[in-house]
C-alpha cells in the first residue's frame, strides 16, 4: 500500500510539472490556435537561468532564501522576455499565414534555442544546487512523500489559483477570454490583441519558468535538451484534457503524471516515454476534442 | 509610364530613408536582446570547482550582431514596402534566376547536359572521400523528395518521417541477421514494410488537422526509436547491429572503394527513378487531388475525391521512399543504432523540403545539397549546423514561406494577342 502511495504522489508531483507547463500550451492555442513548439524551450531556459543564478549566487556565498528568491525572479523574468521575444519574432509577422507557416517557424525556433543554450553553455547534465530544505515536519512520511513534491504541489496549486484569479477578475485576463472567443469581435470593441496576445505569452512563460525552476531543483540535474520531451508531454497533458481549456490541462497533465508514474512503477520504466505517447495517439483517436474540449465544427 | 532613372534616384532614396527613428529602434532592439542573452551567453559557472567566468565578450559580440541583423530586417521591410506599392495588383511571384535559366531553350539544354557529365563522372574525378559525401546527399534528396509528398503536395506535416527511415534500415538488419537475406530483395523488402507502416500511422491520424497530426507522428516516430532502443531481444538495443553486407553486384568481388562508387551510382540511378515517379506524380489524378486535399479538406470532399484513400495512399507512397533510403543507409554504414533515427533527423529532411521550396522537385534537389553538403565543406562551423537550421526555417517562413524555388503551379494562360481584340471588340 505504501508503494501504491508513494507512486501516487510522485505521479501528482509529476503531473503538476506537467500542468505548469502545458497551460502554456493551451492558453496560447486557445488565443491563436497555434501549438508553440518552442514552448519547451522557454521552459529550459528558465531551468537553464535558474542554475546560472543560484550557482552564482551561492559561490558567492549569498543565504539560502535570498537565492530561491533572486533565482525565482529572474527566471521568470528571463523566460518571459524569451517568450515574448520568441512570439514578436516568429509567429507574429505569420498572423495570417497558412495553419503551417507558423508551426514550421515554431519547430525552428525550438531548434534555435536549444542549439544556442547548446553552444553557450555545454552538453553535459549539470548539478543543479539544492534549493529546497528537507522540512522537519516531512520527517514521519519521507519515504512517501519528499519535501520537494510537497513544495512543487504547494507552489502548483498557488500558481493555479493566482492564473484562475487572473483570468476570472482582471481587465487583461477578460480581455484574454475574449480575444479566445472571437480575434475580430474583440478588435472591434477596442482591444488591442498584439498586446493581449503577447501578455499569454509572458504568462504562459512564467508559469513554465516556475516549472523550470521546481523540477530542476527536484531532480537536480539540468540539461539542454531537457525542453524537449518535457513539452512534448505536457502538449499531450493539454490535449489530453481538451487543448485550449485551462481546467482541462490541469485535469490531462494530472491523468498523464499518474499514468506514467503507475506504468513505471509496476510495469517497467524503460517505456515511460512509450506511454506518455501511446497515451496521446491513444486520445487524438478516441476523443480528438480531449476531455474538457469543446467539439470544433469547421464552417465551409 | 516609368522612366528608368527617377526609379533608380528612388531607390537610392528609399535606402537612405532609414531615419534617426530607425537608428533608436535598432538600438532599443540591440539593447533588448543583449539583456535577453546575458545570463546565458555571459555567465558560464563551474559548479562542480565552483568557478565563475564572466564573458563580457559576448555581450559585445551579441549586441553588434543584434544591431546588423536589426538594420537589415529594417532595410528589407522597407524594400518590401516599396514593392507592394510599385504594383499593388499583380500577385505572381518573380520566378527566381535558375528558373528563368531552366525555361530559355538556349541554357537548358547546355546546362543539363553539363550537369549530368558532372554528376555521372563525379566519383571518377573526386576522391571516394567526396563521393561518399555524394551519396549521402543524394540520399537526402530522396529522402526530401518522399516527404514532399506527405507535405509539399498532401499538406499533411509529418514529423515523424525518421520513423519509416529507421523501419527500412532495421527491417534489413533484421532479415539480414537472422535469415541470411541479401541487399537486393531486402531494398523492395524494407520500401514495403516503411508503407505498410505509413498506412498503420495513417489509419488512426486519418480524422486529425494540420498541428494535431505534427504532433502525432512526431509521437509515432519517438515511440519507433524508443522500442527500438529498449526492446533488446528485438533490436539489440542502443548498441545496435553491426556487420551488415554491402550491396553486391552479380557477385562481383569489389574492394571497398569501388563498393562506394557502386553505392554512388546505384544511389543516382534511385534518385533519376525517384524524380521520375514523383514528376509523373504531380500531374497525375492522384497527384492534383493531393494538391486539392492541401488547398482545402471540405472543398476537396465535395469534388468526389476520396480523402481517406488519397491521405492513406500519401503516407503509403511518402514512407515506401523512406524505407527504400533506410535500406541503402543500413547497407552503406553496415551499422545501425537507434541514435541514427532522432527527430533530428526528421527536422532536417523537413528543412530540406521547406528551403528547397514545398512541392518543387528542383528546389527540393537544391535545398539538400546546400544543407548536407555546406556542413560538410564548413567542418569548422559544423557545432553551428544545427543552430542554423533552425534560424534558416524561421527566417524562410518568415521572409520567403516559399521556398528558395517555389514549386509552380501549372496554369492554364490566355494568349495576349488572342484576347486583346475581343476585348476591343466588346468596348
Amino acid at each position: 500500500m505504501d508503494y501504491f502511495i508513494e507512486l501516487f504522489c510522485s505521479g501528482l508531483t509529476r503531473g503538476a510539472i506537467y500542468a505548469l507547463i502545458a497551460l502554456g500550451y493551451t492558453m496560447v492555442y486557445g488565443i491563436i490556435g497555434l501549438i508553440n513548439f518552442a514552448h519547451g524551450e522557454i521552459y529550459m531556459i528558465g531551468a537553464f537561468t535558474s542554475f546560472i543564478v543560484a550557482t552564482v549566487l551561492s559561490i558567492y556565498g549569498f543565504p539560502l532564501a535570498a537565492i530561491v528568491v533572486v533565482t525565482g525572479i529572474s527566471a521568470a523574468i528571463w523566460s518571459s522576455a524569451y517568450g515574448y521575444t520568441v512570439e514578436k519574432i516568429a509567429y507574429k509577422p505569420l498572423r495570417n499565414a497558412p495553419r503551417l507557416t507558423p508551426l514550421i517557424s515554431a519547430i525552428g525556433m525550438s531548434i534555435l534555442l536549444q542549439n544556442y543554450v547548446l553552444l553557450a553553455q555545454t552538453s553535459d547534465f549539470l548539478p543543479f544546487p539544492e534549493l529546497i530544505p528537507e522540512f522537519a515536519f516531512m520527517e514521519p512520511v519521507a519515504h512517501i512523500i519528499g519535501s520537494s513534491d510537497l513544495v512543487i504541489l504547494v507552489t502548483t496549486a498557488i500558481s493555479m489559483l493566482l492564473l484562475t484569479l487572473f483570468i476570472k477578475f482582471t481587465r487583461l485576463g477578460k480581455a484574454m477570454r475574449a480575444t479566445a472567443q472571437d480575434k475580430t469581435m474583440a478588435l472591434l470593441v477596442g482591444i488591442n490583441v498584439d498586446r493581449v496576445i503577447s501578455a499569454t505569452f509572458i504568462v504562459g512563460s512564467l508559469l513554465a519558468a516556475i516549472g523550470g525552476l521546481l523540477i530542476a531543483s527536484h531532480i537536480g540535474q539540468i540539461n539542454f535538451a531537457i525542453g524537449f520531451i518535457a513539452g512534448i508531454k505536457a502538449f499531450t497533458a493539454a490535449v489530453l484534457g481538451g487543448i485550449g481549456s485551462i481546467p482541462g490541462a490541469v485535469l490531462g497533465s494530472l491523468i498523464l503524471g499518474l499514468t506514467e508514474s503507475f506504468a513505471t512503477g509496476y510495469v517497467s520504466s524503460d517505456y515511460e516515454d512509450v506511454f506518455a505517447f501511446s497515451l496521446l495517439v491513444l486520445i487524438l483517436i478516441l476523443k480528438p476534442a480531449g476531455l474538457l474540449g469543446r467539439a470544433g465544427t469547421g464552417k465551409v | 509610364m516609368a522612366v528608368p532613372v527617377p526609379e533608380r534616384f528612388k531607390r537610392a532614396a528609399m535606402v537612405t530613408m532609414i531615419s534617426i527613428k530607425d537608428v533608436k529602434r535598432s538600438l532599443l532592439v540591440s539593447l533588448w536582446f543583449v539583456f535577453l542573452s546575458f545570463p546565458i551567453m555571459v555567465i558560464q559557472v563551474n559548479p562542480v570547482e565552483r568557478t565563475v567566468v564572466w564573458r563580457w565578450s559576448n555581450m559585445l559580440y551579441m549586441g553588434i550582431a543584434s544591431l546588423l541583423l536589426s538594420f537589415l530586417v529594417r532595410i528589407w521591410l522597407l524594400r518590401q514596402e516599396r514593392r507592394l506599392a510599385q504594383k499593388q495588383l499583380s500577385s505572381s511571384p518573380q520566378p527566381s534566376i535558375l528558373h528563368l535559366l531552366l525555361k530559355q531553350q538556349k541554357f537548358r539544354y547546355p546546362l543539363i547536359i553539363g550537369g549530368s557529365v558532372i554528376v555521372l563522372a563525379f566519383p571518377l574525378i573526386f576522391s571516394s572521400y567526396q563521393a561518399n559525401i555524394m551519396t549521402t546527399a543524394l540520399m537526402y534528396i530522396v529522402l526530401g523528395l518522399g516527404l514532399n509528398i506527405v507535405v509539399g503536395l498532401a499538406g499533411l506535416l509529418d514529423l515523424g518521417y525518421v520513423a519509416f527511415y529507421a523501419v527500412g534500415a532495421y527491417s534489413y538488419a533484421l532479415f539480414n541477421l537472422h535469415f541470411d537475406l541479401g541487399f537486393w530483395p531486402a531494398l523492395p523488402l524494407g520500401g514495403l514494410l516503411a508503407a505498410l507502416f505509413g498506412v498503420l500511422l495513417g489509419f488512426p491520424v486519418l480524422r486529425l488537422r494540420g498541428d494535431y497530426l505534427a504532433i502525432v507522428t512526431l509521437g509515432f516516430g519517438e515511440i519507433i526509436r524508443l522500442i527500438l532502443e529498449n526492446w533488446n531481444a528485438f533490436s539489440k538495443g542502443p548498441s545496435g547491429i553491426s556487420n551488415i553486407p554491402r550491396p553486391g553486384f552479380f557477385g562481383v568481388e569489389m574492394s571497398l572503394d569501388q563498393a562506394m562508387t557502386f553505392m554512388y551510382y546505384l544511389m543516382l540511378v534511385l534518385l533519376a527513378g525517384t524524380i521520375f515517379v514523383v514528376n509523373r506524380l504531380q500531374d497525375s489524378r492522384l497527384g492534383r487531388a493531393w494538391v486539392a486535399l492541401r488547398e482545402d479538406e471540405t472543398a476537396c470532399q465535395a469534388m468526389g475525391i476520396d480523402k481517406a484513400q488519397t491521405k492513406l495512399i500519401a503516407f503509403a507512397l511518402g514512407a515506401f521512399w523512406a524505407g527504400l533510403i533506410g535500406v541503402i543507409f543500413a547497407a552503406k554504414t553496415t551499422f545501425v543504432n537507434p541514435a541514427s533515427f532522432t527527430f533530428m533527423e526528421s527536422a532536417i529532411i523537413l528543412s530540406i523540403v521547406v528551403l528547397g521550396g514545398m512541392g518543387s522537385i528542383t528546389g527540393i534537389i537544391f535545398g539538400a545539397l546546400i544543407l548536407i553538403l555546406l556542413p560538410e565543406y564548413l567542418r569548422p562551423l559544423s557545432e553551428y549546423r544545427m543552430l542554423a537550421f533552425g534560424a534558416i526555417l524561421v527566417a524562410m517562413m518568415i521572409f520567403k514561406p516559399e521556398g528558395l524555388i517555389a514549386g509552380s503551379r501549372r496554369v492554364y494562360r490566355f494568349q495576349a494577342q488572342k484576347i486583346q481584340p475581343m476585348l476591343k471588340n466588346n468596348e
